[in-house]
């Protein structure tokens, strides 16, 4: 049996949950969000990615309705949400710093926006109980917020936020109070009660790795625009810049030009250093300027010179950076580039025969590269 | 580094004698039995009971009372607006002037102040009494609340708001259901504040009383013009009884919560 | 709309009852005292529309501005009230900075019980605490008994009624306003910044004053201005402890109005007492301003 891929981006007779329609956002002089266009389908978990100031936050809460766009539309399901203020949008957000209300208990805390609704005291306590429950916080319902640890904080704020049971959840930074051992559990978490609740998350992160881990797709901004949507696989293996090759994880960038050769390219890049080649399928001019980033985790390392393979450059070992799992060797080329190649660390250190000052060999596939324009 | 020298302990000592031992020795003759309060007699209550049986002064402090109960509760109400107004409000028509107008009344001597209501209500044809003091101490105090509450306005984390109003308030309803809430405890020092500074007031409620209502400080004023008299010493004994009572509770209360909030949030982060 | 009502209300509030009333009383310094209810002329009436308005101005005139330069008693009262003002401001400082500095050294777990200690005279009835030294100061009062008692006297000091009596009067009253700031400054000192001066030679004196003062001097710049403005206007402190040559400007503006019943006069002293005020106000904003720009 096809296992059926959650892709709903591909398929053509999907609608879009939500539209952002040439939205430009201006705050006086300063444009956080130019021109952006993008469409977000119903039980994605869509992370908005990029470093501070590249607006993610800025289109978070033009979704929320706390900012409004200067330009251009935002649709939710549909329907323009010019004009709907934060308190009638079929929208809730967890907050950066949870904002939970500190006079509350967690109970009250979650029940709150239930009873916005008018709903029935019995339907109140029935959902609360429910929420809860996914959230593992059925003991801590009496507490106020500073009685419980700030993992538990991040749960309640979470719990409080899908009560409403709202079309989109907006997470702000969700992970970013936690230490790092209590953010990947959360992180795996927080994927399990979206799917769960089916509910849309849009998260906003600057922690590649978070995005990587929970979102279903990638978009990478810089100074207001989306670089590239995409899987994080995709995101990862064939990035569509530098800009994004390097933002997400360690690559080594080579800058050359291009020249067609028999199933790929030639790279002619530095003085006096073996022409690299590359299979790709994008095409280049002759000459073309062209940058070529490799992860560092597909470059081999060897102290003989390795026989079969299509790219090989000499260098010397100049720094070692032992992570335990893994070692990044840094070397050192003739001409004074550096590149990195990082090797798992299967055998026990005292095995290991590189170190400090040696000469070895970097190789790598034809296939492992990326070859970008820009 | 905290050094505790004797030069400390000594700037201390006096410091605190030079801001208490006025106030105890005018506790101690209150208790003196003679009518000449520089001459020691012997102990009495005896000018407590005179007091007790002075009509104009029970009187006079009743009127006090009412005053300042009346005009700190709308001064808070006010307060609590401009304080928001000035916070939150954004930019509007005359906001410089606006902002002026709160920030001026601290400054300005009270014989203006007073000076000027008191025109105002000739003006007007507002005969003076109880109404007309109420309104003058609303006005200048209404300004020492916006100034407390908008000071905690101004730390106040906005995402609860607008946690709120994401959560289905009205931006009113998010104002009565969690803002207040939290700055409930700046809102009632305002409330404190004003009440005192109305008990305390003479310059502008000589400014603005009528014959029909007199204050216990106009009263104070014209007995102790004349020289010291053992009824004053005893009532200023239990003025300053009521406010040290009142200020140690207060404190003692506070000392307490942050107490147990310190205890709540260790116990949290063990249970993490 | 509910933003409307929000501002409005404390708005309207403020215009009538604190903006309306000054310019009244602006007005009433340009009339002419007359035997009449209310005692000035002339009175704005609308009743004859434009020309009663153009009349109405055209008697208004800076008389009683000129009076108050051509009589010294009123200059010599702005001059001595500034003196008297300056001069408690500065022993205030010099009783205040070694109370605010004796608190910041003292042990953590005193600090709230110091504090406490400093605020509470300040909830405490003004009017009493100055009545306290009237028992105090007096020939017979307890100082005077004091110092008999022990020998170092043998006539009474006349204190009370005379400025020496209003000094310690306004020390005594605004002593927490300048122990406050002080204090605020000095707790947020770092310690280790006096045992780095002493380490790179400088003696416990002169590391006081090339550090601690330095840093500290925010907090005096506040304190000082906190005791100055209210000192120049002062009524109660004059009127009760200082003698009949007291010259005090708030003291001569109640006893124009009240005894004289001369409510132009009364007016045009207060609008001169203001534009008095007005400059250590902006200076003391000024300086608040730059202070909250410099924390960020």
């Amino acid at each position: 049996m096809a296992q059926t891929v959650f892709a709903p981006w591909d398929d053509p007779n999907e609608k879009p949950l939500i539209q952002f329609r040439n939205v430009t956002k201006r705050f006086g002089d300063f444009t956080a969000i130019d021109n952006l266009s993008q469409d977000i389908y119903a039980r994605e978990f869509f992370a908005l990615l990029g470093p501070s100031g590249c607006g993610k936050t800025t289109m978070m809460r033009m979704l929320a309705g706390f900012e409004t766009p200067t330009e251009g539309q935002i649709l939710i399901a549909g329907q323009d949400m010019a004009g709907v203020p934060p308190n009638k949008r079929p929208v809730n957000m967890m907050f950066q710093s949870y904002a939970l209300f500190p006079h509350l208990s967690v109970w009250e805390n979650i029940a709150f926006g239930l009873k916005r609704e008018g709903m029935e005291k019995d339907k109140v306590d029935a959902r609360v109980t429910e929420m809860l429950r996914l959230t593992r916080l059925e003991r801590f319902a009496k507490r106020k917020p500073h009685q419980i640890s700030g993992g538990q904080r991040q749960r309640v704020a979470l719990a409080r936020s899908l009560a409403k049971a709202p079309k989109l959840l907006l997470l702000d930074e969700p992970l970013g109070a936690l230490d790092a051992k209590l953010r990947q559990d959360t992180q795996f978490e927080l994927v399990d009660i979206q799917e769960k609740t089916g509910t849309t998350f849009v998260i906003v992160t600057h922690d590649q790795e978070e995005a990587m881990t929970v979102a279903s797709r990638v978009a990478v901004m810089d100074e207001g625009r989306i670089v590239q949507v995409a899987t994080p696989a995709v995101i990862y293996e064939q990035p569509n810049s530098v800009y994004v090759a390097d933002f997400i994880g360690d690559v080594n960038i080579i800058e050359g030009a291009a020249n067609p050769s028999a199933d790929g390219y030639d790279i002619t890049w530095a003085e006096g250093q073996p022409i690299l080649h590359v299979k790709t399928e994008k095409t280049f001019a002759p000459g073309q300027k062209c940058f070529l980033a490799i992860r560092p985790e597909k470059v081999g390392i060897s102290a003989e010179e390795p026989t079969d393979a299509a790219n090989k450059v000499q260098g010397q070992i100049i720094d070692i950076a032992y992570l335990g799992n893994l070692s990044t060797y840094h070397v050192k080329l003739a001409d004074g580039t550096m590149m990195k190649a990082q090797i798992a660390n299967t055998r026990r250190l005292s095995r290991r025969s590189l170190t400090w000052e040696d000469n070895v060999w970097l190789s790598w596939t034809d296939t492992a590269p990326v070859l970008l324009e820009s | 580094m905290r050094r505790m020298t004797w030069f400390n302990a000594t700037s201390l000592t006096l410091g605190f004698a030079f801001l208490y031992l006025p106030m105890v020795i005018l506790v101690i003759y209150s208790f003196n039995e003679s009518k000449l309060v520089t001459v020691w007699a012997g102990f009495s209550t005896k000018w407590y009971g005179e007091l007790l049986g002075n009509e104009a002064f029970l009187d006079a402090a009743w009127v006090t009372v009412q005053v300042a109960v009346a005009s700190s509760t709308i001064a808070t109400v006010l307060g609590t607006m401009a304080a928001y107004v000035l916070v939150r409000a954004g930019r509007f028509y005359g906001r410089t002037l606006f902002s002026g107008m709160i920030y001026a009344p601290l400054v300005m001597p009270e014989v203006i102040t007073g000076l000027s209501l008191l025109l105002l209500f000739i003006g007007i044809g507002l005969d003076r009494g109880i109404l007309t003091i109420i309104l003058a101490h609303t006005t200048f105090s209404m300004c020492y609340v916006s100034v407390v509450v908008s000071s905690r306005l101004v730390s106040f984390d906005r995402s609860l708001e607008e946690a709120a109003l994401d959560l289905g308030c009205t931006p009113f309803e998010s104002f009565r259901l969690v803002t207040l809430p939290i700055i409930a405890p700046a809102v009632i020092s305002g409330w404190l504040l004003a009440f005192t500074l109305s008990l305390d007031d003479l310059v502008i409620a000589s400014f603005t009383a009528g014959p029909s209502a007199t204050t216990l400080p106009i009263k104070i004023f014209s007995a102790v013009r004349l020289g010291v008299s053992p009824e004053i010493n005893a009532l200023s004994t239990i003025m300053i009884a009521i406010v040290t009572v009142g200020v140690i509770t207060a404190s003692i209360i506070s000392k307490r919560a942050t107490l147990m909030q310190q205890r709540d949030e260790q116990a949290a982060a063990r249970t993490a | 709309m509910r933003r409307l009502i929000l501002i409005s209300v404390p708005y309207l509030w403020l215009l009538a009852l604190f903006l309306i009333p000054f310019l009244i009383v602006l007005k009433i310094s340009l009339s002419d005292v007359a035997m009449a209810i209310p005692p000035y002329v002339p009175t704005l009436d609308f009743a004859e529309g434009w020309a009663g308005i153009k009349a109405f101005f055209a008697e208004l005139d800076f008389e009683n501005f000129t009076f108050l330069t051509t009589d010294d008693l009123y200059w010599k009262a702005y001059l001595s009230s500034l003196q008297i003002a300056a001069l408690s401001t500065f022993l205030t400082l010099l009783v205040g900075y070694p109370i605010a500095y004796g608190m910041a050294m003292a042990p953590d777990h005193w600090r709230p019980t110091l504090m406490m200690l400093v605020i509470l005279p300040f909830w405490t009835s003004f009017l009493i605490r100055v009545y306290s030294w009237m028992g105090i100061l007096s020939n017979e009062g307890v100082l005077n008994q004091f110092l008999t008692w022990i020998g170092l006297i043998d006539q009474p000091l006349t204190i009370l009624n005379t400025n020496v009596a209003v000094y310690i009067g306004i020390i005594y009253t605004y002593l927490p306003f300048m122990i406050l700031p002080i204090y605020a400054t000095l707790e947020k000192l770092d310690g280790s910044l006096l045992e780095a001066a002493e380490d790179l030679g400088c003696s416990r004196l002169s590391a006081f004053w090339l550090v601690t003062i330095p840093l500290s001097k925010q907090g005096i710049i506040a304190g000082c201005f906190l005791v100055f403005i209210p000192a120049i206007g002062e009524f109660v402190i004059p009127s009760l402890l200082g003698g009949s040559g007291t010259l005090m400007i708030g003291k001569v503006l109640w006893e124009e109005f009240f005894n004289n019943r001369d409510w132009p006069v009364a007016s045009a002293v207060a609008v001169v007492l203001l534009l008095i005020l007005i400059i250590p106000i902006i200076l003391f904003q000024r300086n608040e301003q730059k202070q909250r720009e410099k924390e960020g």
